[in-house]
Order: structure tokens, then C-alpha cells, then sequence
């Protein structure tokens, strides 16, 4: 065959040895994903053979020449029924198995490590709490749950791992979240999903899946000097909003420790949950969010703070003496060599001046 | 007359083109411009959705040619995006949604009904202006520049980051979108004041409750993006703040509105081909549809719920989770009465007395991409798997599958099946048998594998990729060669078989509807004397006693 067309030839080999029909399973909700392709793959092919089968056989059976007079039939209430109740039964079944795969997928375990990833024309930037930044690549450790808290700074973008079979929108001015726990490691594509202008094609990173030994090795090799909290620290302080948000009797703002997973009473009437969401707002919008026993007073940080930044200053927030701080310290410093149980964010930070030091 | 084929020619010795006919009416440009005639509007509206169709379909090939390697060397990667989005705004606007209702409705609901016109003609008339100019600021749009948001328009891109000419499309979309609403709303008219006596509910042929159907979801939905557009344009220029973000606007809103008319919307462009397969399949299995009501009423429930499906477009996009589920579970709803059709068309074939004319190959190739376009929405419609697949060439299969597969697949079965009562002439057989199984080929060849991709996860709106999904997109680019042969070949063989083409006199198919009983090309009128409708719909022993009658009284003249 090689001397016909030593092009197509080259082609079908190299089709014929790289042929796949699914992506690499790499992480825990892969399989499941699968396993509910593979039942519509299979629904979906006996649906199409038995009509396939029908066309076929009524074709032969009742071809002019066969059969030159048709003969009227007007229905069947019973075939009728059938062909409406088994498919609606199938349908009902995808639709219960892919809501419980929908709900895993968009319900981190409470105990996952979070990382943030901003979307912006055209990169991926990823912002670990230790403090590591990536753009367009994503490392994580297997046998972990870990939570991707989602933002774009512009445009819609999609957060897409085939070999996870996770995707996730990232908003503008809003936090979307999405998890997984890879199990295999090794190199697979991130891809932008949602079209998002010139570029969109080029959006694209690497998500390097590593041994828990291996990612503790590169963590400490990333290392910028300082925590994402500990940037946050800084721009707190270089914001000046230590000048309000201070723990002193007097202070013209609310105390911040503890503040974040707590329920705040609202000056507009109503309380809220302070998550993720509140508090960008509350920092971007701060008139629309005014907590009870305080006056207007904030100034709107719209367009001075990126989302990085805001980022920063929410993992300040979410470090500042609560269960989370003590959660995610212990998430992300027994991953770093020689450090478990030690809190570097603590040992290591500035007690520069007005930090809120409750 | 012929024993083993149902076509019963007249005689070629003696059959010729009636003299008087809506064609020969009156002549001059001005004649055909100013026309209130629904078959003249209809001709009209056939040439431009064909002129269209090439100029989407050579944007096709196009991003065909970009992806045949995985690299972005045949254009910019701007280029790309304008080329996508351009493809996708003239084939749905421009091409799909008017495909079969403005051209097959526009000339058959009223023959059908056994009416002389639509209601309000010099309505359908404005139809097509207003489509001509949508259509042509659309072109000039893609010559001064192009468009680059997707057909999407989604937001904030459209209004803050883009700098093509968004506002000129959108214009060119909105104004397509009345001559939509004014069609519908035409048709809605028309089939419940301009029926003949004895044409009940009931006895209405399934194309036009499909067009019905259609026509509900064209008056009600349409509305609804000309304002998301117009809300596009006001963020754009004055910076009002509806889906902005940063001014307190929601980008997600976006979303609703559109999807609020475009799920409906492809509905709007596959009821009337559903319409078309129930009266092709019908006719040449000499049948009754299998569970006509069930048919009729099926076209209803797609309508209907077809309202409430549209956030299945936005899973992955952070809305409720709940709101998911409900999506999710009408979105799995909808796909019943779709089902159910598919049936009943099968099982007309049963006890029939089968043919293989053109217009039955294409039907056939409809159920078949019709099924697996079909189901794989049913993939889509699942919340779980929807995670995976959206966004991917799945995505892009799927509505191809539906759209192409199903849509266009109807649209040429259907062209096929009326072109002898439109035109007067027969189309050449054999050479279109060819050209519907090669279209069958080229579409699966173009397709399939882009499923295949699209659960490896290659995303949609890629102008390059990673190199190993090259192979199944070379696959893919030579299927849209095939393809684009398939389409090409019915142009060349209609055109010529309008001068050369054997006479097909009035009912070459020995079909029921009304549209069959007078002659062709039909009366500016349509029919001599009002019909009057005295059985069902697809009674085929009523039509062999009309025509023992027509023979006896002959044989008496004669005597």
C-alpha cells in the first residue's frame, strides 16, 4: 500500500495508532462522567439501529413492487404509548444520573484547597495561597480536592480540563467555583471554551497533575516570598485600610477578623453570609453594602484594586483568626517541605502598622 | 399509465405547460418586485435564501480549509472569528430560520388550506423586504469589515471589547427579526381565517400545523431578541449599564434574553422541516400518517416547551443549581414529543406501498441524522454530561446534526418533492437520487467525526489546535468537500430542468393535499373553483375515486 500514497498511508497509520474516542480519565469524576456516555452511547445506538432496522425492513417488506397497494392503518394507540413511554423513561434516567454527577461536580468537599484563577484576555493566571502565581498552566497534586474559585477580569471565559471532564464559566464580577481531585499524573490541555474574542484559540494552558512529594517540591521551588495572604497584607495596608478597619473602639469601620463565613446585619435592613461574593462587593460597591451600625463612608475601590488584587485582600480577610484561616493554613503549609503543622503565613508576617491584630 | 411507478406522467405527446399560470400572469421585474401573490413572494424569497446559503456556505468551507491544519496559516485568527461568526449569523438568520416557512410555506400553506392567497399580502410582501435588507447590511457588514462576537452576541464582548461593526449586524438582525414576526404572524392568520369549507383542524395537512407551531414561537420569541439586541446597541453606544458588571448590570442576563429566543428559534427552523417529512413520507408510502394527532399535537408540545428550555444553554454558567435541575428535566421533555415523530413516520412506512423518488432519499436521510442529532441533544440536555460536552465540537455536531442534517435535509426533500407543482417540470431523477445520497455521505463524513472531537474536548471557536485532533478534522474538511458537491449539483440540474424538464402535469406524485388538485405551475388565484374539503387529510382511496370519476366522465365525453 506504502507506494500508492505514502501521505494517506502516513495518515491512517498515524489515525490508527493515536485513535481515541475518549479523552484520558484523570481525575475521580472522569469515570463516573464516562460511565453515563457510555449508557447514552449505547441507548443512543440502539435507538438509532431499531429505527434503522424499521426503515430498512419496511422498505423491503412494502416496496411498490412487493406490495403495490398500501394498506390504511391509522394508528395504534399501544405502539403509540410504548414509543412515548420508553424513550421518556430513558430520558428521565440520563436526567437523574446526570443531575448526581452535576451536584458532585459543582460541590467542593468542605476540606478542599482553593486556588484562585483569573481569566482575562487571553491567559489563564492562577493564584495559590502560598503565594505562587502561574499563567496559563495549573499545578495540583493527586489525591486531593481542590477548589478553583473562578473570576474573569473582562470577558466570559471557560475553564475546560478534558481529561477531568470539569468545566467551569469564569464571570465577570462574579465568583464561580468548580472542583476535582486529580489521580493521575502527568500534562493535560486547559482549554478556553467560551469564545472570548481575537485570541480565544491561543487561551489555552497545561494542568500538570504531580505526586503529592513532587508538587510539596515544586511549591517550595514557586514560592514568591509571601503568601497570597500576606500580598493581601500589603495591600491593605498600602490602600490604607487599616485607617478604618482597625479593632479599636472607636474605628469608623467594622472589625474584620472573623468576619469572613459570619452573618452580618446590613444598615439596608436583612442580613448576609460574608463569602467570597459579599466581600468583593462589599470592597467594589461598599455604599450597597453598608454593615448595621456604620456610616456610608467607604469609598468605592472600582477600578483601583485588579481582581488579583481582590483576591488578595478576600484570602487576607478569610486568614484573619477564623476556622478558615486555620483550615487553609493547614491545607496548604503541610504541602510545603519541612513545614507541616507550622503556619508560615503567621510565623513569617509583618505586624506592619494598623494590621488588624485581634 | 405505468404499473411500478406512481409518477403518472401525463402524456408527453399531448401535456404541456398551462398557458395561463401565476408565472405568466404578468411580466417585467416590476411585476415580480410589487407582487402581493404568495407564489411570486415565495420565488423571491427562494432565490435570495439560496443566495445566502452559498455566501454561509462558502464561509464554511472556509473554516473547513483553516482547520485542516492546526495551525492558523490561512488567516488571522481575527479573520477566523469574523469568518465563524459571519457563517453562523447568515445561515441562521439569513438561511435557516426563513429556509422552508418563507419559501415552501409562503407558496403551500394557502394551496394547502385551499385558499387564494395568505391573509395579508402586502404584509408578506414587507416580509421580504424587510429579510432583503437585513440580508444585504448584513453582507455589506461582512465587505466593510465583518463582525467578530459569534452569532452569540454575547456580552460583555459585544459591547465593551469588540470593534467591528456589532451595531450594523445587529441592525441587520433585528430587522430580519420582524420580517420573521410579520411572517409568523401571517401564517397564524391565514390557517385559522382563510381555510376552505370542510377543512377542519383536523383535516389539515402536519405541514401546516408545523408551520403553525412555527409561527407561535417566530410572534412570541422574536420580540425578544430584537430587544436584547436593541439593549446591545444602547450598552454599546451610551453605555447604559444593563449587563455591565462594573455599573451594577448582570452579564448573565444576556444569556437569558437570547436563549430565550434561541432555543425557541431552532424550533422555528425544524418544525416546518418536520412538516415537509410528514407530507413527503406520506406520499410515497401511499399512506396515512401513522397517528396523525399525535403528530399534530407533537408539533404543539415542541412549541410550548419549547419556551422552557433555554437556560440548558448556561449550566456551566453559575446559575442555580436548582434551576438546573429544572432545566435539565423539561429540557429531557422536550425531546419526547421529538421522539414520538420519528416513530410515527417510521411506522407510515408500514403497510405501505413504498417508492424511492428524491424527495423519500432525503426524508430518509433525515430521520436517520435527525435521530442522532436528536439523542445527542438528550447528551447535551443532561446536566452531568453537559459539563463536559458544551462548548466542544459536540456542540457544534449536535446542531449541525439538527440543522443541517435535519433542516436542510427537509428543505431539499421538500424542494424536490414541489418543484414539479412550482415550476410545471420534473427535476431529472437519477442525477438527483445521486446528488441526495452524496449529500447523505459528504454531511456524515463532515460530522460524525466532529462528535469524536468534541468529547476528546477540542473546543468550538478554535482557529488552531492542539495537533492530535488533526486527523478527524482532515476527515472532517474532506466530508465538507463531498458536502459542498452534494449542494451544488441540485442548483445546476434545477435551473436546467426549469427549460429542459419533462412536463409533470398537475399531481406527478398522485399526492392529496389540495396543492396537488389544480395545475401547475398553479393559477395567480390557485384554484379555479373554491375546494371544498369532504375527507381527511392523506386520504389516499379518495384520491383513486377522483379519479375513477375523472376517467369515467372522460370516457362519457369521449363517447
Amino acid at each position: 500500500m506504502n507506494h500508492i500514497s505514502p501521505t494517506i498511508w502516513q495518515f491512517l497509520v498515524k489515525w490508527l495508532t493515536n485513535f481515541a474516542l475518549f479523552p484520558p480519565e484523570a481525575s475521580k469524576i472522569a469515570p463516573q462522567m464516562d460511565a453515563l456516555l457510555f449508557f447514552m452511547v449505547l441507548v443512543s445506538l440502539i435507538g438509532l439501529t431499531i429505527v434503522v432496522l424499521l426503515i430498512v425492513s419496511f422498505s423491503i417488506l412494502y416496496n411498490k413492487k412487493r406490495h403495490p397497494v398500501a394498506v390504511q392503518v391509522e394508528g395504534s394507540t399501544l405502539l403509540e404509548a410504548t414509543w412515548t413511554i420508553i424513550p421518556l423513561g430513558l430520558f428521565l434516567v440520563m436526567f437523574v444520573w446526570g443531575a448526581l454527577i452535576y451536584f458532585r461536580v459543582y460541590t467542593p468537599p468542605a476540606n478542599s484547597m482553593n486556588i484562585y484563577v483569573v481569566g482575562k484576555q487571553w491567559m489563564w493566571k492562577a493564584e495559590h495561597p502560598g503565594g505562587q502565581h502561574e499563567i496559563n498552566a495549573l499545578h495540583v497534586p493527586t489525591g486531593r480536592a481542590v477548589q478553583l474559585t473562578l473570576i474573569s477580569q473582562d470577558v466570559f471565559h471557560s475553564f475546560s480540563v478534558p481529561a477531568f471532564r470539569v468545566k467551569r464559566e469564569a464571570i465577570p464580577g462574579r465568583y464561580t467555583t468548580v472542583w476535582f481531585e486529580a489521580t493521575v499524573p502527568g500534562t493535560y490541555h486547559l482549554f478556553c471554551t467560551q469564545y472570548c474574542g481575537t485570541n480565544h484559540s491561543q487561551m489555552t494552558g497545561d494542568i500538570v497533575v504531580m505526586t503529592p512529594e513532587d508538587f510539596r517540591k515544586w511549591l517550595a521551588s514557586s514560592t514568591s516570598g509571601a503568601s497570597l495572604a500576606q500580598n493581601g497584607e500589603r495591600l491593605f495596608a498600602s490602600l490604607s485600610c487599616a485607617a478604618c478597619h482597625n479593632t479599636r473602639p472607636d474605628a469608623r469601620g467594622p472589625n474584620l477578623s472573623g468576619v469572613y463565613g459570619a452573618k452580618l446585619p446590613l444598615a439596608s435592613g436583612g442580613t448576609v453570609i460574608a463569602d467570597d461574593a459579599y466581600l468583593r462587593e462589599a470592597i467594589l460597591n461598599p455604599s450597597q453594602h453598608v454593615t448595621q451600625g456604620y456610616a456610608p463612608i467607604m469609598p468605592t475601590y472600582q477600578g483601583q484594586i485588579s481582581e488579583e488584587g481582590v483576591i488578595a485582600l478576600l484570602e487576607y480577610i478569610k486568614n484573619l483568626d477564623s476556622d478558615y484561616r486555620v483550615q487553609q493554613t493547614l491545607n496548604t503549609t503541610d504541602m510545603l517541605p519541612g513545614s507541616e503543622g507550622k503556619a508560615p503565613a503567621a510565623e513569617k508576617a509583618p505586624a506592619s502598622k494598623g494590621t488588624v491584630k485581634p | 399509465m405505468s404499473t411500478n411507478a406512481i409518477i403518472s406522467l401525463p402524456d408527453q405527446s399531448t401535456a404541456r405547460i398551462p398557458k395561463d399560470n401565476f408565472i405568466t400572469r404578468e411580466n417585467g421585474l416590476l411585476s415580480w418586485l410589487l407582487t402581493g401573490d404568495h407564489k411570486r413572494i415565495a420565488i423571491l424569497y427562494l432565490i435570495s435564501i439560496t443566495f445566502f446559503f452559498f455566501i454561509g456556505g462558502a464561509l464554511a468551507g472556509l473554516i473547513r480549509l483553516e482547520l485542516l491544519t492546526p495551525q492558523t496559516d490561512l488567516m488571522a485568527t481575527d479573520t477566523y472569528n469574523k469568518v465563524f461568526t459571519m457563517h453562523g449569523i447568515i445561515m441562521i438568520f439569513f438561511f435557516l430560520v426563513p429556509s422552508v416557512p418563507a419559501t415552501l410555506g409562503n407558496f403551500f400553506i394557502p394551496m394547502m388550506i385551499g385558499a387564494k392567497d395568505l391573509a395579508l399580502p402586502k404584509i408578506n410582501l414587507l416580509s421580504w423586504y424587510l429579510y432583503m435588507a437585513g440580508g444585504i447590511l448584513a453582507v455589506y457588514t461582512m465587505a466593510s469589515g465583518g463582525v467578530d462576537t459569534g452569532w452569540t452576541f454575547t456580552t460583555p464582548l459585544s459591547t465593551h471589547y469588540v470593534n467591528t461593526n456589532v451595531l450594523t449586524t445587529g441592525l441587520a438582525v433585528f430587522v430580519a427579526g420582524f420580517s420573521s414576526i410579520l411572517t409568523g404572524l401571517n401564517f397564524i392568520v391565514t390557517i385559522h381565517k382563510m381555510r376552505a369549507p370542510g377543512m377542519t383542524w383536523f383535516r389539515l395537512p402536519l405541514f401546516i400545523w408545523a408551520h403553525y407551531a412555527a409561527s407561535i414561537l417566530m410572534v412570541l420569541a422574536t420580540p425578544v431578541v430584537a430587544i436584547a439586541i436593541v439593549l446591545v446597541a444602547l450598552e454599546r453606544t451610551f453605555g447604559i449599564g444593563v449587563f455591565d458588571p462594573i455599573k451594577g448590570g448582570d452579564p448573565l442576563l444576556f444569556q437569558h434574553l437570547f436563549w430565550f429566543y434561541s432555543h425557541p428559534a431552532v424550533y422555528i427552523m425544524i418544525l416546518p422541516g418536520m412538516g415537509v417529512i410528514s407530507e413527503v413520507i406520506s406520499t410515497f408510502s401511499r399512506k396515512r400518517i401513522f397517528g396523525y394527532t399525535a403528530v399534530a399535537f407533537s408539533s404543539v408540545a415542541i412549541a410550548v416547551f419549547g419556551f422552557f428550555v433555554w437556560a440548558h444553554h448556561m449550566f456551566i454558567m453559575g446559575i442555580s443549581n436548582y434551576a438546573v435541575l429544572v432545566f435539565s428535566l423539561l429540557t429531557m421533555l422536550v425531546a419526547v414529543p421529538s421522539a414520538i415523530k420519528i416513530f410515527n413516520w417510521t411506522f407510515t412506512l408500514y403497510k405501505g406501498s413504498i417508492t424511492f423518488e428524491t424527495p423519500m432519499i432525503y426524508a430518509f436521510g433525515f430521520l436517520g441524522l435527525f435521530t442522532i442529532g436528536g439523542m445527542t441533544g438528550v447528551f447535551l440536555g443532561a446536566s452531568g454530561t453537559d459539563i463536559h460536552l458544551t462548548e466542544t465540537y459536540f456542540i457544534v455536531a449536535h446542531f449541525h446534526f439538527v440543522m443541517v442534517g435535519g433542516m436542510l435535509m427537509a428543505f431539499l426533500s421538500g424542494i424536490h418533492f414541489w418543484w414539479p407543482k412550482i415550476t410545471g417540470r420534473m427535476y431529472p431523477e437519477k442525477i438527483s437520487q445521486f446528488a441526495a445520497v452524496v449529500t447523505f455521505i459528504g454531511f456524515n463524513l463532515t460530522f460524525f467525526p466532529q462528535f469524536i472531537l468534541g468529547v476528546l474536548g477540542m473546543p468550538r471557536r478554535y482557529a488552531s489546535y492542539p495537533p492530535e485532533f488533526q486527523v478527524l478534522n482532515v476527515f472532517s474538511t474532506a466530508g465538507a468537500t463531498i458536502l459542498g458537491v452534494g449542494y451544488l449539483l441540485p442548483v445546476l440540474y434545477l435551473i436546467w430542468s426549469l427549460k429542459y424538464g419533462a412536463i409533470a402535469g398537475n399531481n406527478p406524485w398522485q399526492a392529496t393535499g389540495l396543492e396537488w388538485q389544480t395545475q401547475s405551475p398553479p393559477l395567480t388565484e390557485n384554484f379555479a373553483v373554491m375546494p371544498i374539503m369532504d375527507h381527511e387529510a392523506y386520504d389516499y382511496e379518495w384520491l383513486e375515486q377522483q379519479q375513477q370519476a375523472h376517467k369515467e366522465s372522460e370516457a362519457t365525453h369521449a363517447g
